[in-house]
């Protein structure tokens, strides 16, 4: 509390310029805009009965997300699986099925139908379980609501109604949009933080209006009344009019008054709120789009297959019927065995048509073998199985929050494998959105010995690379040290590529949250010794005074603590403190500092006064105090972005001027993110010319009274004296730039979009090496962003659009290949470059950057954004965010992978694939992606070509039996071909394959593109395949029938009938479809052995058994493995012989390919086979080098870049003679 | 689908410290099948391989092909065509009539044996254009009557041969029986006559299990059109072994079935005359009827085409064996372990080869923090390319035990 008031009073002082002194209310706002269509809502405040009745009854607090209720579960679900066209067909076939044109039994139609639509309808019934739970928990968390009478009492979400007054405590969500009426404050402010909604984890200051300050504590609510006129329910976030009516005054309202449902109260002990929106009305549920039922690529081109595939079956069921008629029409009168003339419909010669049409449907079903029914099923339990093996992926589960990578709707984990481009969310996805003060520079001096990530993971690789160096550069280096140690005159250049210190030696992080800097002519006062301690002491003063942060004492370690506005004040707080200049209290009009080091062995507590506290905003990119010392010197400090800065300083302030941008230039190369540091000293007559000035521009009441401050703020700071800058690193979450590395390896697009200010993304861009030194930055930005009207919009757009179209021309005439643009656009420029008639000039010149940063966009934006990539591109995207600013673009993309860490659920919810941690995700997509994709489209690709090898010779056989419908084969044959004796083989393809393990998927992160290019499931291979199919059923079919065509077929003279035909056929097929599997495999543990050996046996197994059931049942079957064909020979050998001469041709495909044209992975396994990884160290790391994608982005192509500047630099000194003794070198 | 939903998993404590990590129960159990790590055998198609499962394949293919062969060349078969042959010359323009008609449809032929025969020999008669295989014609009987007598009433799927007019199920019912084969056929020679053996002409299980022992024909041919043989109504369908082997519809309309054995040897050059009674009527539908006289080896009746297709397939096999062993030894993969960056999905990527030009390293561990960073420094060291690494000792012991790494 104390603190609080501290910081009101803080916020209504005269030092906010820029936010606090509001024009006043009344005469600011012209004539009231609030009729007419879209502004028609008005809430009676604290008569919630009121709300009872139409047209003031709005919908009720209650949200639901679920897919289906009780009731409309069933119509809803089934109608959804029916609308899968292969469903919908075999509904029909197993309708017609209890009719008479069947050819088969209806139960078996009715069997595998019921059976693949009930398991995909019990896995949609439990996801939407899963989401009426978290609904639940939400709508039956518990709020204070006004209860009558002055009275506060506790009510679920779900019974809060508009015109409800609710008191919300510290920490606590706001349950629904509310109207702040009054806090613990005096003044009515709170602090709220937006997180859910925008991403943004800075404090927002919400106030109140003053008329209603005085309804402080619940007694004052029982004769509260007022109205509410306000605008509909609408998705903007930062928009907001109305007007509230309250003892017969009118006062207009703003978005500063309101509260949105899920953001959450902080620093504010309580505030009181009368609820305007709930439930699907307030901001943040109008917000969310619905998401769509996303499918992968593989299967909506599946869909092709089987349309595909469906004109092939009615074209040869047209074939068929015709046939029939024509046959029953001439030639059925004649064959007296029939007694053609005692028929029914179905073969009536005297109406073909009629009979042909009957037969068109008998045909139809047949011949539904050529679209497998299990298709559908088995790609299920594939892909259940598939997401269990990423949900127990211990190589995903995140030690510190306990969570396991989680598969949440498993249709896209084959689409894993495609991805072309991720969007990224910054905060919290790549970021912990913690800043450590990490380097400084003081008038010209570096400090700070740590490294950055980005230092580490580069060096790292170069240390890698360089021991990949064979022993022969090795020697050239020996001999080149020796050389140089006589050649000592200095001459060659040199160069440092970087410092780092020890992983060990840093093994113990900084227990100081904010600050990791070590530096011993620094700490502990020794910068005392330092020569130019004048300027380190302003620095760090500069550090502890120019600021707007709060302290707070913790109580349990004694420690001071800080409530800043963004974590890198905090960061220089921190700083200041462990330097000894401990910021420990503020209060209306001053900063107190206990020096430490000053006076040794001596505490001095200091006090400056702030006279004056020129705000940070994006657009000034600079803040200033103005402090009077206890000498009574006035002092300008100033921090800000290093270009600001550099622009205003005085002439002899410009000292350090040319280190200190080399400095700056590191760090920023190295992912830091910088301010410079100034000051300058004003003596009193100044000061207060300048202050008169300041003090009108404050106060007066013109449009432009904004524009005035920052003109007189100008006018202050300039003429300064440089005196360092700082570099802060923004925690990368653990692994991010290597894992943006091996993505960018495996040939990824990576764009971020954030909703951070320009200058933090661009630093992040660089901490994640997403942006380097050296690449050509695009920057979009509209000029002058105040201007709202109208012809200036048109004038800003095309502005937009000249600088789209030039940038695309710097990048198309672009002629080193190495040559590589960064494209960064904010939120106000992409609303116009989103436009119809601008979003594909946008695209094209994004897709030509290397990496592309989108700032301060809204979570619209992204979803936008995302959508503009995933159509302009055709390409698949992937987006992964962590907060409910992301779940617009998580829904959006094709896939959505949420970060389930500590900022709540609701990405995770929206999200398709959730992981703890952005590393992870190389994990999912180079690994599970590839997998997936691999083993999917395998599987579909198999299950076509075995239907068709299936399913073309009962076809060819009708043509032998007149078109009549008759299948050479058993019903159980058919009936098992599908349900047991094929599936369970391709279900092992498709759970188990992998083509390499998971390690070499790591390694070869360039192995993904054969997801990206869709090398598995294009339609050369689908054709290939469905021609393979069609070859084998042709092979199988001709073979039998000639060699079974009308000789005895065994010793004992008997002639095969067509049950001894039809099975070995069907014999013929199971050997043929598992050999052919078997081959497609590169990955066979016991279980694909025990599945397709197996299926084999099984089909003999069953063979057997069902000719040993009584021949009421079994039929022609009786017997006939046991008795008839097991004894021929000829039966074996012609099993033999199709099983050898159907794979032939795929043999030689395969084997043609290895050798001819070999697929990477292809080579990689024959690497691993013949042991070369571990025979050839060498050899094998020299592959891996070379299987990277080319790449723009990530520290392995700022090595590159680097290491093709130092060539550049040591070609051109070619003519010294320590290269031409490295010429000579032995080789 | 959700969207904005309130919730936040753990909404009490906002300070962003999360305090403790909670204890793991989630952690995934290690097991070789959820990490996908099961131990796999994982072939490839090496040039070797290649080459030797296509030699196995020849290997085997061609000698099976001749024994094949051999068998199918052991078989004799005689074939007699007699349809046309038995009607007389005047008949012959209207055959159906003739064959509805009692005339006297006795009829002579003489076979010729090309080459000795040994017994047994099987006795066959082929239809041609008869489609046995017919979905109208196959579904029409019934196997619970067949076997048993208690369901003699199950005719259901027999139409429209299955009730005879007031008179009953008709026993065997359906469109099969009732067409069954009527030709006989007794052969003599020199005048002797050759006993031909109608028993074991039939499946064994057929006998045994699907026809039932105490099924008698009942009702057979009583209709008013007669498809084909009678049955004597006193023998039970178990011993009717010409109506087991018709009732096993052949897969393709033209078929021999077996009519039954001759058990003595034929020799080369002799006649054997047959003496057969054309009563069934093939001529409505311009069927082929054919007398055929066979023996049979160990791969059944004659046909070369399965020795011929073991030979083509294993000499094909064969000439791939060659093919491909030559093409690995005259035109070996260019990189056979592979110099990725040539191969086709790499192509556009220029390989960098990063190592090229670094001209010197040095190591330096351990430098003192307070190092001043620039170029000064590594003037002081006097080195054309100076990469500084700080790494702990330890970790690269191992490359500076080899001779990789140089200290300073």
């Amino acid at each position: 509390m104390a603190r609080g008031r501290i910081r009101e009073r803080l916020r209504r002082s005269h030092l906010h310029p820029f936010s606090c002194l509001r024009p006043n209310a009344n005469d600011s706002e012209g004539p009231n805009p609030l009729q007419g269509p879209g502004f028609s809502r008005i809430v009676h405040c604290n008569q919630p009965h009121k709300h009872q009745k139409k047209p003031l009854k709005y919908c009720s607090n209650y949200i639901s997300t679920t897919k289906y209720n009780i009731v409309t579960f069933l119509p809803k679900a089934l109608y959804e699986q029916f609308r899968r066209f292969a469903n919908l067909y075999f509904l029909v076939a197993a309708v017609l099925s209890l009719t008479a044109v069947s050819p088969f039994s209806p139960l078996s139609m009715i069997l595998p139908l019921a059976f693949v639509v009930g398991l995909s309808m019990a896995k949609e019934a439990l996801e939407d379980w899963r989401r009426f739970a978290q609904d639940m928990k939400v709508n039956s968390r518990k709020a204070s609501v006004h209860k009558g009478g002055g009275v506060f009492g506790y009510k679920p979400w779900q019974k809060i109604q508009v015109g409800d007054v609710v008191k919300v405590e510290k920490d606590q969500f706001f349950p629904a949009d509310l109207l702040l009426l009054s806090t613990s404050y005096d003044d009515g402010i709170c602090y709220v933080e937006t997180m859910n909604l925008d991403g943004e984890t800075n404090l927002k200051v919400k106030r109140s209006l003053d008329v209603t300050l005085p309804l402080e504590d619940d007694e004052s609510f029982k004769n509260f009344s007022g109205i509410i006129k306000c605008e509909d329910p609408n998705p903007s976030l930062y928009t907001f009019v109305g007007t509230f009516e309250y003892e017969r005054q009118v006062y207009p309202l703003d978005p500063s008054q309101i509260l949105l449902r899920d953001s959450k109260l902080r620093n504010t002990a309580y505030v009181y709120g009368v609820v305007i929106f709930t439930g699907f009305d307030s901001k943040v549920m109008q917000n969310s789009t619905k998401s769509p039922s996303k499918r992968s690529k593989i299967e909506k081109k599946m869909d092709k297959i089987i349309y595909i595939l469906l004109s092939l079956l009615v074209l040869i069921s047209s074939i068929s019927s015709i046939g029939f008629a024509v046959k029953i029409k001439f030639q059925m009168p004649k064959w007296s065995y029939m007694q053609p003339l005692n028929t029914d419909n179905l073969y009536d010669p005297d109406n073909p048509g009629k009979s042909g049409v009957a037969h068109l449907i008998t045909a139809l079903i047949l011949y539904g073998y050529l679209i497998p029914i299990s298709l559908y099923v088995s790609i299920e339990i594939v892909k259940v199985f598939q997401a269990r093996f990423i949900n127990q992926d211990i190589h995903m589960y995140d030690e510190e929050t306990g969570n396991t990578a989680q598969a949440r709707t498993s249709n896209l984990n084959e689409e894993l494998g495609q991805v072309e481009t991720i969007l990224s969310d910054k905060t919290g996805t790549l970021t912990c959105n913690q800043m450590d003060f990490l380097k400084c520079s003081i008038a010209g001096t570096a400090y700070g010995v740590r490294s950055s990530e980005i230092e580490l993971a580069a060096a790292k690789q170069i240390a890698m690379d360089l021991e990949e160096q064979d022993t022969q550069n090795i020697n050239v280096s020996r001999y080149m040290k020796s050389a140089n140690k006589e050649d000592s005159r200095g001459g060659p250049e040199i160069e440092l590529e970087s410092v780092i210190t020890s992983k060990c030696e840093n093994d113990q992080k900084p227990a100081i949250k904010g600050f990791n800097f070590e530096d011993s002519r620094l700490m502990h006062g020794h910068w005392l010794n330092e020569p130019n301690q004048e300027s380190l002491l302003l620095f760090f003063r500069i550090l502890a005074i120019c600021q707007t942060a709060v302290p707070e004492l913790n109580e349990e370690s004694g420690m001071i603590t800080y409530e800043a506005e963004s974590p890198d004040e905090a960061s220089f707080l921190a700083a200041a403190r462990e330097f000894g200049f401990e910021f420990y209290k503020r209060t209306q009009s001053s900063v107190f500092i206990r020096e430490k080091y000053a006076h040794p062995g001596q505490l001095i507590e200091r006090e400056f006064k702030i006279l004056n506290l020129l705000e940070f905003t994006s657009k000034r990119k600079r803040m200033s105090v103005i402090v009077q010392d206890e000498d009574g010197q006035i002092l300008l400090l100033c921090k800000g972005a290093d270009s600001i800065i550099f622009d205003r300083l005085s002439k002899n302030g410009r000292i350090h001027e040319e280190t200190t941008t080399k400095h700056l230039n590191d760090y920023g190369e190295v992912g830091l993110r910088t301010l410079a540091l100034a000051y300058k000293k004003l003596d009193e007559p100044e000061y207060s010319a300048w202050n008169n000035e300041f003090v009108k521009a404050k106060t007066s009441f013109s449009t432009d009274r904004e524009a005035m401050l920052e003109r007189v703020a100008d006018m202050m700071e300039k003429d300064l004296i440089l005196v360092g800058a700082t570099a802060v690193e923004d925690k990368l979450q653990k692994g991010v730039p290597q894992c943006i590395d091996k993505l960018a390896q495996a040939g990824l697009k990576i764009w971020v979009l954030t909703g951070d200010k320009m200058e933090t993304a661009i630093n992040i861009g660089y901490s994640c090496s997403l942006l380097r030194q050296g690449m050509k930055r695009i920057c979009i930005t509209v000029m002058n962003s105040d201007v709202v009207a109208q012809d200036s919009k048109q004038a800003a757009k095309e502005n937009i659009l000249m600088q789209i179209t030039n940038s695309s021309q710097m990048v198309k005439l672009e002629k080193d290949p190495h040559a590589a643009y960064a494209l960064i656009i904010d939120g106000k420029s992409l609303t116009f470059a989103l436009e119809d008639d601008m979003k594909h000039h946008f695209l094209a010149l994004a897709v030509g950057c290397a990496s592309v940063i989108c700032c301060r966009v809204s979570p619209k934006q992204k979803a936008l954004v995302t959508r503009l990539v995933k159509e302009g591109t055709k390409k698949t995207t992937l987006a992964i965010g962590d907060g409910a600013n992301d779940v617009g673009m998580i829904q959006e993309a094709d896939i959505g992978v949420g970060i389930s860490g500590v900022e709540g659920m609701q990405a995770v919810m929206a999200s398709d694939f959730s992981i703890s941690q952005f590393r992870f995700l190389e994990r999912l997509l180079v690994v599970h992606g590839h997998w997936c994709y691999k083993r999917i489209a395998q599987m579909i690709c198999y299950f076509f070509y075995k239907n068709i090898a299936f399913g073309l010779t009962l076809f060819y056989f009708e043509a032998f039996t007149a078109f009549s419908g008759q299948s050479v084969y058993n019903d159980w044959y058919m009936l098992l071909f599908n349900v047991i004796l094929t599936s369970l083989p391709v279900i092992s393809l498709g759970v188990f394959e992998q083509d390499v393990s998971s390690e070499v998927c790591l390694q070869f992160p360039a192995l993904y593109q054969q997801g990206t290019k869709n090398l598995f499931f294009d339609w050369y291979r689908i054709l290939g395949w469905m021609g393979n199919g069609l070859y084998s059923s042709l092979v199988i079919f001709i073979l039998n029938i000639v060699i079974f065509y009308n000789q005895a077929f065994r010793a004992g003279g008997q002639t095969a009938d067509m049950a001894a035909v039809g099975t070995t056929m069907f014999s013929c097929i199971i050997c043929v479809v598992n050999f052919q599997i078997a081959l497609t495999m590169s990955h066979f543990t016991w279980i694909q052995h025990l599945f397709v050996w197996g299926s084999i046996a099984t089909w003999f197994l069953f063979l057997l058994l069902y000719g040993l059931m009584p021949p009421t049942y079994s039929g022609y079957v009786y017997k006939l493995l046991a008795e008839a064909l097991g004894p021929a020979p000829i039966y074996w050998s012609t099993i033999l012989l199709v099983t050898v001469a159907c794979i032939l041709p795929y043999l030689v495909h395969i084997s043609f390919q290895r050798c001819f044209n070999p697929m990477d992975h292809h080579i990689i396994q024959e690497i691993k086979y013949y042991k070369k990884d571990v025979e050839d160290q060498r050899m094998w790391r020299r592959e891996r080098s070379k299987a990277r994608q080319e790449t723009k982005i990530g520290f392995s192509a700022r090595v590159d870049a680097k290491i093709r500047q130092l060539k550049g630099k040591l070609q051109k000194k070619s003519s010294t003679s320590v290269s031409q003794n490295c010429m000579a070198s032995p080789s | 689908m959700s969207s904005h939903t309130a919730s936040s998993s753990n909404g009490g404590n906002g300070s962003g410290d999360s305090g403790v990590p909670k204890r793991n129960s989630k952690r995934p159990k290690y097991s070789k099948f959820t990490q996908q790590e099961l131990p796999a055998c994982k072939p490839i198609l090496t040039p070797r391989w290649v080459v030797s499962a296509f030699l196995l394949v020849a290997i085997v293919f061609i000698p099976i092909g001749i024994a094949c062969l051999i068998g199918s060349r052991d078989v004799v078969e005689v074939v007699e065509r007699y349809e046309t042959k038995c009607i007389p010359v005047l008949n012959r323009t209207d055959k159906v009539q003739f064959i509805q008609s009692a005339a006297d449809k006795t009829c002579r032929i003489s076979m010729t044996i090309p080459k000795r025969m040994k017994q047994p020999i099987y006795v066959y008669y082929q239809l041609d254009n008869f489609y046995q295989n017919h979905r109208r014609y196959v579904k029409s009987r019934s196997d619970e009557q067949l076997k048993s007598a208690s369901k003699e009433n199950d005719t259901s799927a027999c139409k429209p041969e299955d009730i005879a007019n007031g008179r009953g199920a008709i026993v065997p019912c359906g469109l099969i029986a009732w067409s069954l084969f009527n030709d006989t056929y007794s052969f003599s020679r020199q005048n002797q006559s050759l006993t031909v053996n109608k028993m074991g002409i039939a499946w064994k299980s057929d006998k045994q299990k699907r026809f039932g022992k105490n099924v008698f024909p009942k009702n057979f041919q009583g209709g008013g059109l007669v498809g084909g043989a009678t049955l004597n109504e006193s023998i039970p369908l178990s011993e009717q072994e010409d109506l087991m082997v018709w009732m096993r519809t052949a897969a393709l309309p033209t078929f021999r079935k077996l009519y039954g054995k001759i058990e003595v040897d034929l020799e080369e050059k002799e006649v054997i005359n047959v003496t057969l009674m054309n009563y069934y009527n093939t001529y409505s539908f311009n069927g082929k009827k054919k007398l055929v006289l066979s023996t049979t080896s160990w791969i059944g009746g004659r046909n070369d085409f399965l020795g011929i297709a073991y030979l083509t397939v294993g000499m094909i096999c064969f000439a791939l064996s060659m093919g491909f062993t030559i093409v690995y030894f005259v035109k070996p993969r260019l990189a056979f372990y592979g110099d990725l960056a040539t191969l086709p999905s790499y192509h556009g990527t220029e390989v960098l080869d990063r190592t090229k030009n670094v001209h010197g390293i040095l190591l330096m561990f351990k430098a003192h923090p307070s190092l001043p960073i620039g170029t000064e420094a590594l003037h002081h060291f006097g080195t054309s390319l100076l990469i500084v690494t700080l790494m702990s000792m330890e970790c690269l012991k191992h490359d500076i035990d080899s001779g990789r790494i140089l200290m300073v």
